[in-house]
């Protein structure tokens, strides 16, 4: 699927330029449709035979205008048009461009006409068009549509397909579609044998439908399907396919899990520098993810005012942004507030979850309270389906990458840099950092704003998941702590492992519990976690009698 | 923090002398003023005005049982709230059993809510609930038996500080995710409510609004008494040695999580009474009682009293309140505002509280008054 979705993206690119491909293409199938025009059926019938050769697939729609009589030509300008019926009229568009074009009067228009033998042909060649299309994802699409409506006519076109076919995905859709059509179609004990054995192969809801289909049984327990050899193939079928969705379940719960893990990283992993170093809890560390998120909003308006083309960008440039806004504001919150509280951790608590207050009534009040529309960019959209029962959104997959380095950055800055060191050093002992001249309160401020940023791109990221409302922040803070007080702090391993093992113990408990009573059940393991491990699992080991 | 100059007089510090004149006063003559006067005079309090100042006196006793384990422990609990709703919970569900065949359904056992969800039996936990007094002594043993249990593992287990007040909030949390379940059988969202009396005096009654706020007045009083007596009482000056210096306390003998689970427990069960005398005063109680935000609140009421006083407690819990009922109703967008500056301000710039200003400046006033044994303070040791 990523190259599928390459192309796409480069096709994408090669339009925007104006290159002349497309344009091309165009050509082409305008000069054959021009063929339908013809009086003679056997002139119509080569120009069928030369649009399907072209393989192009806006093809698709005209053809089948054309096999239900929807295909004519406009008197006024001589363009060839699909009509759909409206009182007294059609209603037209453009063959080609499916550009509306109103209506006009049943004697505006002339019919294409068709007969019989032409129809075969074109309802032949429909399916073929659309196996062969030159789109990999469009032959998908085809196959698709074939194995939902396991039409026998298509079995000749499926097998060629499959013949020629040497994308392996595609091939195997292929092969469900013919399989499924030969279960359905097939009068022959050995095909649909044979097809069930095909279809066993596959992990998929729809399948397992398909093959439990045949073993239905009527009313008084008989079953339906009169041949026992097909029942026994397809009850093989059925396991296999069982056996595969477990598979394919137990990769979806790690998935989720790793997922909802990585979000919790992102949200907690500046949680935790600020408490390992600081020793202070950021009630408004929500507060940052939420104004990051709602940066996030500022910069896709923005493009979506200045530079619509290159919307599919904005995500890219909202995450320093995110970075630097709430950074600098995190700077700012340490060294107006927090710094004076110095030594008094409850009060900084008590003091940052005021500042929660405003900044939430603040963006209430600025931006409304309801939900913003933050737009997924097209390489964020969509899911990578790897097989029926198994799909896994990009949108999440990008969130794993991009938690996975900033914890990468992260550790690098704090193990290479001299900053870095600087901080490790205020976190293991404070007083004696600073009396070897490392400046603490720079320290502080650096690592609150460090924090927050962090903070910021975590926004970023939940704007593509979640909804961006005032309240963003409050929905993650609870969790935050859960891992910061699970993982420890002064270790960002630590928060690593809290993280991703909340999110998957929580995914796992998710179908059996419900998603409350596990969420309930956490917070009670955690509140008994720490009386084994009162500093969390990977504490700074030190000779302080209270760190 | 001034310690009482003499312990074993309960009344010592001119606040409490202050405070207890006042609230007595209130108790006396808001209900004489509500049921005497007639509506028409200048002086006549209205019946909504009394049960207002009712809630603010019970938020009042919370925050009292808050400023019991912040003030004299350093215990900082961010979950104080689960134990006011839970012991008004237990209120609500003998209110619940008192409705009887007046509910919109008339089912002479099950709660409305219970017919809704096609309930047939009551559960099991609802038994009981019938009798006032199996009601009031719930009120108190629910919350001051969840208290005892997490308090047991948490002081065990040495978890101060910080970590402390995170794990407060997250059971307050785990019970606002519980509450809100509907086969929890406490009415989910929407709690309970509709109540319709007291033992067998009607809720909306004008006198029963008067004795509903004499009653919490006097609760309060005596629940200020209680606090003042265990202050004054050797676990006091224990208590306050352990919020003041934990790990010498511990070391000269003392163990430390016994004392700490003593009043950890006291607090919760006076929470409980709080939560009791609300719900009938404001006829209902719903999970949002639970929530975190609810329980950081009540911390600030006794911030801005000034911690370590009890009678700031009382003074900032009602003072916050009082703004609150006013701007969300002058303004409602400022309210927060509001409320997140004033978490700011008290911690920033008045750390010490109104009461503890007060009493700093009447220190250094020429011939004023000065505390003969004032105790160090030393600010949250330990971290």
């Amino acid at each position: 699927m990523f190259p599928t979705r390459m192309v796409r993206a480069l096709r994408c690119l090669v339009l925007a330029l104006g290159l002349l491909l497309p344009t091309a293409a165009l050509a082409d199938l305008e000069g054959d449709l021009d063929g339908l025009r013809e009086k003679s059926y056997n002139a119509k019938g080569e120009a069928v035979e030369r649009i399907v050769a072209g393989g192009d697939e806006r093809a698709v729609p005209i053809l089948e205008a054309f096999l239900e009589g929807n295909l004519f030509i406009a008197d006024q300008d001589d363009r060839i048009v699909i009509g759909e019926d409206s009182d007294g009229g059609y209603r037209i568009i453009d063959a080609l461009t499916g550009e509306a074009l109103g209506e006009v009067g049943k004697r505006d228009v002339s019919k294409i006409k068709i007969n019989n033998k032409l129809r075969q042909l074109v309802k032949g060649s429909l399916g073929a068009l659309t196996l062969g299309s030159k789109d990999p994802a469009a032959r998908i699409r085809a196959a698709d549509a074939v194995f939902r409506s396991t039409q026998v006519e298509m079995i000749p076109a499926l097998e060629a397909a499959i013949a020629k076919e040497t994308d392996a995905t595609v091939k195997a859709r292929l092969r469900r579609a013919l399989a499924a059509t030969q279960l359905a179609e097939s009068e022959d004990t050995e095909t649909r044998v044979a097809a069930l054995q095909v279809l066993g192969e596959f992990t998929d809801p729809e399948v397992r439908t398909l093959a439990a289909g045949v073993l239905v049984t009527d009313g008084d327990g008989n079953p339906t399907e009169a041949d026992a050899a097909v029942r026994a193939a397809a009850e093989a079928a059925l396991k296999s396919i069982e056996e595969g969705l477990a598979v394919a379940s137990l990769i979806a719960n790690i998935f989720q899990g790793i997922s909802l893990g990585s979000v919790l990283l992102l949200a907690a992993i500046g949680l935790a520098i600020t408490f390992g170093v600081m020793g202070v809890i950021n009630m408004a560390h929500g507060e940052m993810v939420m104004l990051g998120a709602y940066t996030t909003f500022v910069v896709q308006e923005l493009f979506r005012a200045s530079f619509p083309g290159a919307f599919d960008y904005s995500l890219l440039v909202a995450v320093p942004i995110a970075f630097v806004v709430t950074g600098v504001i995190g700077i700012g919150i340490e060294r107006g507030i927090i710094r004076w509280l110095y030594g008094r951790p409850l009060e900084t608590l008590l003091a940052t979850w005021g500042l929660s207050l405003i900044l939430q009534q603040a963006v209430r009040t600025i931006f409304g309270p309801t939900n913003r529309e933050v737009g997924n960019p097209s390489w964020m959209s969509g899911a990578w389906e790897v097989t029926g029962g198994l799909v896994l959104t990009y949108n999440r997959i990008w969130i794993i990458l991009f938690a996975l380095l900033v914890f990468a950055a992260l550790m690098a800055l704090i193990r290479r840099s001299s900053y870095g060191l600087q901080m490790r050093a205020v976190t293991q002992n404070r007083p004696m950092a600073s009396s070897m001249g490392i400046r603490t309160g720079w320290v502080d401020a650096m690592t609150f704003g460090l924090g927050s940023g962090i903070a910021g791109m975590a926004g970023v990221a939940l704007s593509q998941i979640d909804n961006v409302s005032p309240n963003l922040g409050q929905g993650y803070i609870i969790d935050s702590f859960m891992v910061v007080v699970f993982g420890g702090v002064g270790n960002l391993w630590g928060t690593l492992v809290g993280a991703f093992s909340l999110g998957l113990v929580n995914k796992f408990l998710e179908p059996y519990a419900g998603a409350v009573l596990a969420k309930i059940f956490i917070l009670v393991a955690i509140i008994l976690f720490i009386q084994k491990r009162p500093r969390g699992l990977f504490a700074l080991r030190g000779r302080a009698l209270e760190s | 923090m001034i310690l009482s100059n003499d312990r074993n007089h309960l009344l010592s510090p001119l606040g409490a002398k202050i405070t207890l004149a006042v609230l007595l006063l209130v108790a006396v003559l808001v209900p004489l003023l509500n049921l005497s006067v007639p509506p028409g005079s200048a002086f006549h309090v209205p019946t909504y005005v009394v049960s207002l100042l009712g809630k603010y006196l019970c938020f009042a006793m919370l925050a009292l049982s808050v400023d019991l384990i912040w003030g004299f422990c350093g215990i900082l609990s961010l979950g104080h709230g689960a134990f006011f709703a839970l012991g008004g919970y237990a209120m609500g569900m003998y209110l619940m059993r008192q409705i009887g065949d007046r509910g919109v359904y008339g089912n002479p056992i099950l709660p409305d809510f219970m017919v809704f969800l096609n309930w047939k039996e009551l559960p099991w936990y609802w038994y009981g609930f019938d009798a006032f007094p199996f009601a009031l002594l719930m009120v108190l043993l629910v919350p001051g038996l969840l208290a005892l249990v997490f308090g047991w593992f948490a002081f065990r287990s040495r978890v101060t500080g910080v970590y402390l007040s995170i794990i407060t909030q997250a059971m307050t949390f785990a019970l606002l995710l519980a509450f809100f379940r509907n086969d929890m059988g406490f009415g989910g969202n929407n709690g309970l409510t509709d109540f319709k009396d007291l033992l067998g005096f009607d809720l909306q009654d004008d006198g029963t609004r008067a004795a509903l706020f004499v009653a919490t007045a006097v609760m309060l009083v005596l629940a200020y008494l209680l606090c003042r007596w265990i202050i004054g009482s050797k676990v006091g000056r224990v208590l306050i040695a352990i919020r003041d210096a934990e790990s010498r306390t511990r070391f000269l003998g003392y163990r430390v999580e016994y004392y700490k689970l003593f009043v950890f427990t006291v607090s919760a069960m006076l929470a409980g009474i709080a939560g009791a005398l609300y719900v009938p005063q404001v006829g209902i109680i719903n999970p949002s009682e639970f929530s975190p935000a609810n329980s950081i609140e009540i911390v600030i009421w006794v911030a801005v009293g000034g911690r370590g006083y009890l009678h700031g407690a009382i003074l900032g819990a009602i003072l916050v309140n009082y703004a609150k009922t006013y701007l969300t109703g002058a303004a409602p967008d400022i309210w927060l505002f509001f409320l997140g500056g004033l978490f700011i301000a008290v911690t920033v710039l008045l750390p010490k509280g109104i009461v503890g200003s007060l009493d700093q400046l009447r220190g250094r006033l020429p011939g004023g008054f000065k505390p003969k044994a004032q105790a160090k303070v030393q600010e949250m040791p330990g971290e």
